[in-house]
């Protein structure tokens, strides 16, 4: 079977024009008044991995639109007694979803789901592979300050090789022809990461990497996946921390943003976490606008 | 078309016999079971009961296949040993060699002789390799001569690699006393943890863990050097790198007894196949890189490649149609061989047809010394493939004879099919 047309699975197929048009729809969502486009839809928020942010912003986003919700999460249904992802997935349709959004361990487990089910999906984060409606908010959020993204100086810095986030982003901003550089040591930034898209570039240098940046996007380094690996914690952080210092190498204008759940003293100093560059709070907000607008765009209900 | 057991004419066919170096248009006739005769068209017609028109036909000499899974004993909702020749027999293979890795693990006489049984209902020969180590654990070895006694042609802990220097010396010199080859599945699984693809730029954009080309080549370098150091026979299981192949090649030069097999999706496909995490291009060793692949038509080219092998892999709908990462590794293969090497090496890379047929025949019996097969020399068992090189057809995966349907190829158009297939005188497919 074919998956559907509207399904939402990674950046890498969305046109330009696809981006644009939710980023401008995303723009005109406002969740305190929000237009009642979802009305009697049933959203199923399919979860079989922790989250905070994602669930509860498409949950919000569902709401706000006059859906109704349902959370399917692997510790509290048939998926711990082992059924299949295909079965589950039938289930859900059979109880009536209008649309699936899902979160999964597994890179690629929603392109599973969308070949055997006639709803659409929406990829929620899949394994180290993609996390579209993330890469979706963070352009919302660099367009609400550069305008545009062509041309833009992007810098991704972390864990680069474990992000499903750095994935989306580098597929989004290389189709608006941004520069996009991972930046990391090269047990996390392998250099066939530069391979990715165009205009993709792997760099183990983070001084190099900032200088004339417009934006810096930190990614969580988790503690764990440091294990084994060449470099310490400590080497992480004197090498790769963003602190205020290095952020005078980027241009003055630029902005720091974080997906989220930031490891407090390890990617980012307080000072630039906290301080006037970030914009770690409003890709939160930005996150339930831009999902409005997917859950909106892929029910085919907004105007 | 008539057939008889006693004797029967294969008539008006190209034969193509590499083990005699014959390829000119001539008849065989088959009696009790073997190669009775062979003669220039037409002289032999009054000796048969019964003729096989093979007009327009290459005849060559029935194909062996040096690596399947046939699930039995144990795992019999993926395939039987029944079924699993049924598969053979309609891609040519007159004989199979299947791997030691059921449910439990052939590491016994009894075991290899309950595989051959009559009541295993066999289409097509089938010699099984048995375990190197009890339960192919990598600890004890299994008994190679009482195994090789109850009729296992080699010795393998395939899917389970032996990575122990002084193991894999014990088993390369143990088999040596007993003139039989160490098939090794070349991956050092220290190297593989986790993964479930090649490592690359598409592991990369798939967010998989992949292999690195080093997990095989290395042990491959090991095997060949421990080879080398006890004069025994090592041989090297669908090989899918170009550091591999190069080793095995110099090898050969260096007179180690090394060989190797190739499948057709390791000549054929490539780890951007996968797509959108598509687990019909899920192998071990999976899909590699194009430079890999093209490595692979080199060593077949070039001579390093002594079989093509299938790795017949059956699973069920529900052990593939599942994530990715969670996905059985492997697909069936035996009714593609034969058409993927046709089309793609023989009409592609222009590779003489005589040298499939030697890849698909005398080659893989002579790896394993399997005596009176692969050839059609007078007193050779009367195994023979009768197949078309220039027809056209779409391969149907929902009409495999195999029991399960897990294959990238449905739907695929090949040219080249089996015509028919005989196993000791006697039809036991026709396309």
């Amino acid at each position: 079977m074919k998956q559907h047309p509207r399904s939402l699975l990674g950046t890498d197929h969305l046109t330009t024009a696809e981006i644009d048009a939710l980023l401008k729809l995303a723009r005109r969502m406002d969740p305190k008044r929000p237009p009642q486009l979802l009305r009697g839809k049933r959203v199923v928020l399919l979860f079989y991995e922790a989250s905070t942010r994602t669930r509860t912003s498409f949950e919000f986003a569902a709401k706000a639109l006059g859906a109704t919700t349902t959370l399917v999460s692997a510790t509290s249904s048939s998926i711990e007694k082992g059924e299949s992802l295909i079965d589950t997935g039938w289930t859900v349709t059979a109880l009536g979803a209008d649309v699936i959004v899902m979160r999964h361990p597994n890179s690629g487990a929603p392109y599973l789901l969308s070949r055997f089910v006639p709803v659409p999906v929406i990829n929620a984060g899949d394994g180290l592979h993609q996390h579209p409606s993330q890469a979706l908010l963070d352009a919302l959020t660099i367009t609400n300050h550069k305008k545009r993204l062509k041309g833009l100086r992007v810098v991704i810095v972390g864990d680069v090789f474990h992000s499903r986030v750095a994935r989306s982003n580098a597929h989004l901003l290389s189709k608006f022809c941004a520069e996009v550089i991972f930046c990391g040591p090269p047990d996390l930034v392998p250099d066939i990461s530069a391979t990715l898209a165009p205009g993709v570039v792997a760099c183990h240098d983070l001084d190099a990497a900032l200088q004339g940046a417009d934006v810096v996007m930190a990614l969580r380094i988790q503690k764990e996946r440091l294990a084994g690996k060449q470099i310490s914690l400590e080497d992480y952080i004197a090498k790769f921390q963003v602190t205020p210092q290095r952020m005078k190498l980027a241009r003055p204008d630029a902005i720091v943003m974080h997906p989220g759940p930031i490891v407090r003293g390890l990617e980012l100093a307080n000072e630039v976490a906290d301080g006037p560059q970030s914009r770690m709070h409003e890709q939160v907000a930005n996150g339930v606008k831009t999902r409005m607008a997917i859950l909106a765009t892929v029910l085919k209900a907004a105007q | 078309m008539k057939t008889g057991e006693n004797a029967l004419l294969i008539a008006g066919g190209r034969v193509i016999d590499p083990s005699s170096g014959i390829d000119r248009e001539m008849d065989i006739l088959l009696r009790d079971g073997r190669v009775a005769q062979l003669a220039a068209p037409g002289v032999l017609k009054a000796a048969a009961s019964d003729t096989l028109n093979a007009k327009g036909c290459i005849v060559a000499p029935g194909f062996v296949d040096l690596h399947v899974h046939l699930r039995e004993p144990g795992q019999s909702h993926k395939e039987t040993i029944a079924t699993g020749t049924a598969a053979a027999a309609a891609g040519g293979f007159t004989a199979v060699c299947a791997m030691p890795n059921t449910s439990p693990v052939n590491d016994s006489p009894e075991i290899t002789r309950w595989m051959q049984a009559p009541e295993r209902a066999a289409v097509v020969r089938l010699f099984p390799i048995a375990a190197a180590t009890v339960g192919s654990q990598g600890e004890k070895l299994t008994n190679f001569a009482a195994l090789k006694k109850a009729g296992a042609v080699a010795i393998s802990d395939d899917g389970r690699p032996i990575l122990d220097d002084k193991l894999m010396r014990d088993a390369l010199r143990s088999a040596a006393k007993l003139n039989i080859a160490v098939v090794q599945h070349a991956e050092d699984s220290r190297l593989t943890a986790g993964c479930s693809m090649n490592l690359g730029p598409t592991s990369f954009r798939l967010g998989l863990r992949g292999m690195p080309n080093a997990a095989e080549s290395d042990i491959v370098r090991r095997d060949i050097a421990l080879a080398r150091e006890t004069n025994s026979h090592i041989h090297v299981a669908h090989i899918s790198t170009a550091e591999a192949m190069d080793a095995v090649r110099q090898a050969k030069k260096a007179g180690v007894r090394a060989t190797a097999e190739v499948t057709p999706h390791h000549f054929t496909l490539i780890d951007e196949n996968i797509g959108e995490f598509d687990t019909h291009y899920k192998m071990n060793p999976p899909l590699r890189s194009a430079a890999d692949r093209d490595a692979m038509i080199a060593g077949i080219l070039d001579g390093t490649i002594d079989a093509i092998a299938t790795d017949h892999a059956p699973h069920a709908f529900h052990e593939k149609q599942v994530e990715f990462e969670r996905a059985a590794f492997g697909i069936i293969g035996l009714e593609t061989a034969l058409p993927i090497a046709i089309t793609v090496l023989h009409h592609h890379f222009k590779l003489p047809l005589w040298r499939i047929v030697e890849l698909l025949s005398s080659g893989p019996a002579r790896v394993f010394g399997l005596e009176g097969l692969g050839t059609l020399s007078p007193g050779a068992h009367a195994d023979v493939t009768i197949f078309d090189p220039a027809k056209k057809w779409t391969y149907d995966a929902s009409q495999s004879k195999s029991k399960s349907r897990n294959t990238p190829y449905d739907g695929w158009s090949f040219t080249g099919c089996v015509v028919a297939t005989i196993v000791a005188g006697r039809v036991v497919f026709e396309g």
